[in-house]
């Protein structure tokens, strides 16, 4: 766990790295990639978004003070992002504002990297959301945050484990503090670039029905739709009557969804790490 | 084999999804649900390690004990706010008198030897210096210092953790109220700008529910409404107190002015809810954050940048061109009295009727886009309409504490129930201009907008109305 930043010296390491960055306020436009930044409400999206920007977005200690999203940019080994702040959610599963808003993001958005920003003091409860949005996109780099108050409340958390398990980068930080920055930008960059081949965790069903509809209309879904990336929980949200999802495929959004997935992964150049979920 | 398509594979895949979903049990969401409940719950498990001897949530939990009790949790948040407006007063008293002695005093003086060196014509200068100058000098000098002690302090408890705590003890009357706990926060957000508290009402899903957030935001006192109570609470009511607690009796009563505005929040949307918008009651889960020590520094530049600066240039750019209206209203005759005058005498008769008097009616009119010109407009007024000796014609003067209070009672014939009058009347009274203007954007409905602009006013005219009548019963005036 490398939470100091590192004597500049190094060329390699993440703090050095840090200095390309590049603070571009709301400039986003022709962004080489596109970043969404989700996560449970009240676990510092506000504080990391601005870390990144350099913009000052009121960041309140109360949840669901982002209520529509916020935008804006930065620069990092001389390509430029744009990163998108998503309300904060508990589950992208139900119907409210919120998680529709962050979840058509993510889905139809097609950021080039999410980041999950994971309460490490709730983890389980936060791991929820970030399963949920691993069956979307596997383009996802987790920032484990508020590690400082989970060491103040005596939660010690074993980071490449849980990496592991969860099939993408997971990140140490404490943003308030700007500690594990650098580290967070080197992953973003890495997955954007794909240099870093991420596994993401599948949800096992335990239930046999659900288990054998599911695959039956991920078959299907996988037939029509060669290289969607979320086929499974397309089904899964079909068999829960998602009329935003039924929408899309009548409208052969999907379709379109499919081909940019199909490309964005393509030039994939020698991966140098390969994350891997372990079950 | 590449799929044209056109071949419309997609009512295959939803017909099947159809069938398949036929035959799934009822609880398919349940059981999804649970899966990933118990994906996260073992992949948590096996991460992580805990160090029980140094768990310490102790201070959280026995903090929340105090702080979330249903009854220590109130008088909680009175002490709490008591103590900021207290802070905000005792603080903000010698920078006002500091600032005003500057800006009204030597800054004034020099403005106008320097018209008199550039021989401007008279009614240039007194266009210039006495109407926009001295307006938004006023305003700098009224509402700089209590803003830059009250943001840092509000911010500085928001970032500590304390807000969702105000929420949650709220929430149960709110739910009582028939109306969504989420209304707490954007009511919270109401205390600093109401037309922001509109906009943080996109919070609540529910329509029905938003629209009676939306509806009753306006009783949250804003930032433009603060210094009218604090001024009042200070030169009328606080000095009623021996001088050693005249400070605290300020600041309870502008904090009973500020309940007073929750109350009615929970009474008109009860109302509204029994009536004009009737349905159920949403359920919503509020995380209560920990409890994190703020940063001080970055807190105080933020709030003073961000929020005291944007809150004073936009009162700025407000009192600029009602300094210039002011003054050309009190300085253009209509026959054998100024404009002002004329619309005073107007409305005398109805401010008569609710212990106030035209002068404070023409005040909100002019301070429809900033609620921030009212106590400025007030005075400029009651000294040009009574002929203050050495005031001119729309001129604002110099002034402190004591000399406020003795203008307003001795030209202005002010008693204690004027200024409780006002008080009340600044809590209920018509949003601002750009509050209306964001129902407006937020509703798009023409009647729900209405009904947020006059709602407040009426009760305001029924409110003081009353206080007057009981007071002239009871022989107190």
């Amino acid at each position: 766990m490398t939470m100091q930043a590192m004597p500049a010296t190094c060329q390699t390491c993440p703090a050095y790295n840090a200095a390309s960055l590049k603070k571009l306020g709301v400039s986003t436009e022709g962004a080489d990639y596109v970043i969404a930044l989700a996560g449970n409400p009240n676990t510092g999206k506000s504080t990391v978004f601005n870390a990144l920007t350099g913009l000052r977005q009121h960041v309140g200690n109360w949840p669901g003070k982002t209520v529509a999203r916020a935008e804006g940019g930065f620069t990092y080994h001389d390509k430029t992002y744009k990163l998108v702040d998503l309300p904060g959610t508990y589950s992208l599963l139900s119907t409210s504002t919120d998680e529709e808003i962050a979840r058509n993001f993510i889905l139809f958005g097609q950021p080039s990297v999410t980041i999950v920003v994971v309460d490490a003091t709730r983890l389980e409860r936060n791991l929820n959301l970030a399963l949920q949005i691993l069956q979307i996109t596997d383009r996802v780099v987790v920032a484990l945050n508020l590690m400082d108050e989970a060491k103040r409340h005596g939660i010690e958390i074993d980071v490449r484990h849980l990496s592991r398990k969860l099939g993408v980068p997971v990140i140490p930080m404490a943003a308030r503090q700007m500690q594990g920055i650098p580290e967070l930008l080197d992953a973003i960059d890495n997955v954007a670039r794909n240099k870093v081949a991420t596994k993401p965790h599948h949800i096992r069903q335990q239930d046999s029905q659900v288990e054998y509809a599911l695959n039956t209309l991920v078959e299907e879904i996988e037939a029509a739709y060669p290289g969607l990336p979320n086929a499974r929980w397309v089904a899964l949200r079909l068999l829960d009557g998602d009329e935003s999802i039924e929408q899309a495929i009548s409208e052969n959004r999907l379709g379109t969804l499919a081909e940019t997935a199909t490309i964005m992964q393509q030039p994939a150049p020698e991966p140098i790490i390969a994350v891997e979920a372990i079950s | 084999m590449t799929r044209n398509l056109g071949e419309e594979p997609k009512p295959s895949i939803l017909e099947t999804a159809k069938q398949l979903r036929a035959e799934l049990s009822e609880d398919y969401h349940d059981k999804v649900m649970t899966a990933i409940y118990a994906d996260a719950a073992q992949i948590a498990d096996t991460t992580i390690s805990r160090d029980t001897k140094k768990a310490n949530l102790t201070f959280d939990r026995a903090l929340d004990r105090i702080l979330t009790h249903p009854i220590g949790g109130f008088v909680a948040m009175g002490l709490m706010f008591l103590i900021v407006f207290w802070i905000t007063i005792a603080g903000a008293n010698i920078p006002s008198q500091m600032l005003g002695d500057l800006l009204l005093g030597t800054v004034y003086n020099l403005l106008h030897q320097l018209a008199t060196a550039l021989s401007l014509p008279v009614w240039l200068s007194g266009f210039l210096i006495d109407g926009i100058y001295l307006a938004t000098a006023w305003v700098i000098a009224v509402m700089l210092p209590p803003m830059a002690i009250f943001f840092p302090l509000f911010t500085l408890l928001e970032d500590f953790g304390y807000l969702p705590r105000v929420a949650f003890n709220l929430d149960r009357l709110f739910a009582s109220a028939g109306t969504h706990g989420k209304q707490s926060l954007s009511m919270m957000m109401g205390f600093g700008c109401n037309a922001a508290g509109v906009i943080s009402t996109r919070i609540i899903d529910s329509p029905r529910e938003r629209l009676i957030a939306i509806l009753t935001n306006n009783f949250s006192i804003c930032n433009g409404r603060w210094p009218t109570l604090i001024l009042m609470g200070t030169i009328f009511i606080g000095a009623l107190a021996p001088p050693a607690l005249a400070s605290l009796v300020a600041a309870l009563s502008v904090v009973t002015i500020a309940v007073l505005g929750i109350v009615m929040t929970l009474i008109v949307s009860w109302g509204l809810s029994k009536t004009w918008l009737k349905g159920e009651t949403s359920v919503f889960s509020l995380e209560l954050p920990p409890y994190r020590p703020p940063q001080i520094l970055q807190t105080l530049y933020t709030s003073i940048i961000d929020r005291t600066l944007i809150v004073l240039w936009r009162a700025v750019m407000m009192a600029a061109p009602a300094g210039a209206v002011i003054w050309l209203s009190s300085n253009i005759m209509i026959g054998d009295a100024s404009i002002a005058a004329h619309l005073v005498n107007l409305l005398n008769p109805i401010g008569w009727f609710l212990g106030m008097n035209g002068v404070i009616l023409v005040a909100y009119i002019v301070a429809i886009p900033a609620n921030e010109i009212v106590i400025p407009t007030i005075l400029m007024l009651t000294m040009t309409l009574g002929k203050v000796a050495g005031a001119q014609a729309g001129v604002m003067i110099e002034l402190d504490d004591a000399q406020v209070y003795h203008v307003l009672t001795e030209v202005g014939g002010w008693t204690l129930l004027t200024a409780i009058n006002l008080m009340l009347f600044s809590l209920l009274h018509n949003p601002c201009s750009t509050t209306i203007l964001t129902i407006w954007n937020e509703t798009k409905n023409l009647k729900w907008t209405m009904v947020a602009t006059f709602l407040p006013i009426a009760m305001g005219v029924a409110v003081t109305f009353t206080t007057t009548l009981v007071a002239h019963l009871l022989g107190f005036v």
